[in-house]
């Protein structure tokens, strides 16, 4: 896709002024994850109560497209249940950016956010819920996504 | 002056498109440079009509190809005016020969609280084995520090020399990132007073510039043939006679054995007892046209000619508002690598930007994030120029960061 379509208004927004930017005291879920091609790095913190994500933030650097990404994701979680969160999928964030058919290097890019979600509830999972049959099963999620 | 005309027709991958219909303009030479006909003709050559294992056979076709790889050596010695010929190595790259340094020469002369010194510019392949090295050892390692021109603090290279423990100083000639020359004679000078020995990171530098091993006097230098013309995975590295004899083998194997019994084998001699397996002989044929090629043009007018392009590339990219330039603005002290950040435009935003109007660029940290952290930045975008680059190019490259900060509304 072009540049033109890469770049909307929308994107360099979530760019300049990404929402739910920070970190978050004591988080159920704190994960960080970078990207050792480019450098980009991304921490996420959530917090969970009655099954709900009731509060999400996240800090990083990098491109547009990871950043904006990432900023987009949380609010897309926020408020979400559990179980809607532990499904979303590569093409939930892509729609949600609006990007489609990214090359192969910039399409990691976009998916850094998920992919550090993913890890996280992975955590989550093993750690806190001992559901070690769900923890493995997005553990092969979050490694198949690039 | 070179007639790039011609050069450019040497290059068949510059005839291509990109994007459909984009000419290339292709600045990623500090990455890896293209190749001319005469390199890709040699290794095809090889292959077509003298494939064969070198040095032991006694046919023919190993006869030409032994004497086809050899000839190399001969010319990588002249090239780099070095005396003695068999003090040049071939390996896969710089980073293989400055691990080899670190294995067969570290480990045996590094020990506890002795001191290596590198620097916050080099490349991560003349850091990581460093590290490895030092905390095998209990050694320490130090950095120099680079200032806001992008050029070494060399007085904490005296601090450090002044201890008596340092063993090796190791830095690279120009930085692939800043493009800085680094005043090499005067740092050798420094240290061979304190009787530390010297590595030389070429990698960067001999594509450009005329490089004397014997008048520069370090102990060990290395640089790879895929930034100068010649394929990829073959690389040199050369040290002092004195001082690979002293050295243990880094691969053990055919070739660099004199006899091999069960329990014990005897070194060949050098340079072979630093080259065990059959090594790529296709590509260190290559090598060779490459260097025939840059013979020809000659490096005073590689040099030239690099100085001219960067000096027109920093002129029209200064005059972009918004535009922060890395490195030092004097062409005398940089090559030809521009290093830069434009606005808040991530450099993978801004490379992507670019690449559709065909202009290939650097993005990220460049495999120097001890620099990065310095610069106290996560990625940069680097142009870096070669002998086929052209002003038009560069106003191509100019026009399109133009384009890119009107996208990012900047």
């Amino acid at each position: 896709m072009s540049s033109a379509d890469i770049y909307r208004e929308i994107i360099l927004d979530y760019y300049r002024n990404p929402r739910n930017y920070g970190k978050l005291t004591n988080p159920d879920i704190a994960q960080r994850d970078s990207n050792p091609l480019c450098g980009d790095e991304l921490e996420m913190h959530l917090n969970i109560k009655d099954n709900n994500v009731v509060d999400v933030k996240f800090t990083g650097k990098g491109c547009a497209i990871s950043q904006a990404s990432a900023s987009m994701l949380t609010e897309l979680i926020m408020g979400k249940s559990f179980e809607d969160v532990k499904k979303l999928s590569k093409e939930d964030i892509l729609d949600n950016l609006g990007l489609h058919d990214l090359g192969p290097a910039r399409i990691k890019c976009a998916l850094l956010s998920l992919k550090v979600l993913k890890s996280g509830l992975y955590s989550y999972l093993s750690e806190k819920l001992q559901d070690a049959a769900s923890a493995d099963k997005i553990k092969e999620e979050a490694s198949g996504l690039y | 002056m070179i007639n790039i005309e011609n050069i450019r027709n040497d290059f068949p991958i510059l005839k291509r498109k990109v994007h459909k219909d984009k000419a290339l303009v292709y600045f990623d030479n500090a990455a890896t440079t293209q190749k001319p006909i005469q390199v890709i003709d040699a290794i095809s050559n090889y292959y077509l009509n003298y494939n064969s294992n070198i040095h032991r056979a006694v046919h023919e076709l190993a006869e030409e190809a032994t004497i086809a790889y050899e000839t190399t050596r001969d010319k990588i010695a002249k090239f780099v005016n070095v005396k003695n010929r068999e003090e040049i190595i071939f390996v896969r790259g710089t980073t293989e020969a400055i691990n080899l340094v670190a294995y067969a020469w570290g480990r045996q002369n590094v020990n506890k609280d002795d001191i290596i010194i590198t620097t916050e510019y080099e490349h991560h392949s003349n850091i990581v084995p460093w590290q490895l090295l030092t905390k095998e050892k209990g050694a320490r390692l130090e950095y120099i520090g680079v200032d806001d021109n992008g050029e070494l603090l060399l007085d904490q290279l005296d601090k450090y020399l002044e201890t008596g423990r340092v063993k090796l100083v190791t830095f690279s000639q120009m930085s692939n990132v800043l493009g800085t020359i680094t005043d090499s004679e005067e740092i050798i000078r420094r240290c061979k007073k304190k009787g530390a020995k010297v590595l030389v990171d070429g990698a960067q530098s001999v594509p450009h510039l005329k490089v004397d091993l014997q008048k520069l006097d370090c102990d060990f230098f290395a640089f790879s043939a895929h930034k100068m013309l010649g394929p990829t995975g073959v690389g040199v590295l050369w040290a002092r006679k004195e001082l690979l004899e002293n050295m243990v083998p880094f691969n053990g194997g055919g070739d660099m054995i004199r006899e091999v019994h069960k329990y014990e084998t005897t070194w060949n001699d050098l340079p072979y007892k630093f080259e065990a397996g059959t090594p790529n002989i296709a590509d260190v044929i290559g090598f060779s046209a490459a260097i025939d090629y840059l013979e020809k043009i000659g490096m005073d007018k590689v040099r030239e000619h690099e100085i001219e392009i960067t000096k027109y590339a920093l002129d029209k990219i200064s005059e972009i508002k918004g535009i922060k330039l890395y490195g030092p603005m004097d062409t005398a002290k940089r090559g030809g690598v521009i290093s830069f950040n434009l606005g808040d435009i991530h450099p993978h935003d801004l490379a992507t930007i670019i690449d559709e109007d065909g202009v290939a660029i650097r993005s990220g940290h460049h495999c120097a994030q001890v620099l990065m952290e310095r610069l106290d930045v996560s990625a940069t975008s680097r142009a870096s120029f070669y002998i086929y680059n052209t002003k038009d190019e560069v106003d191509v490259f100019v026009k399109s960061l133009y384009r890119a900060k009107e996208l990012f509304r900047l």
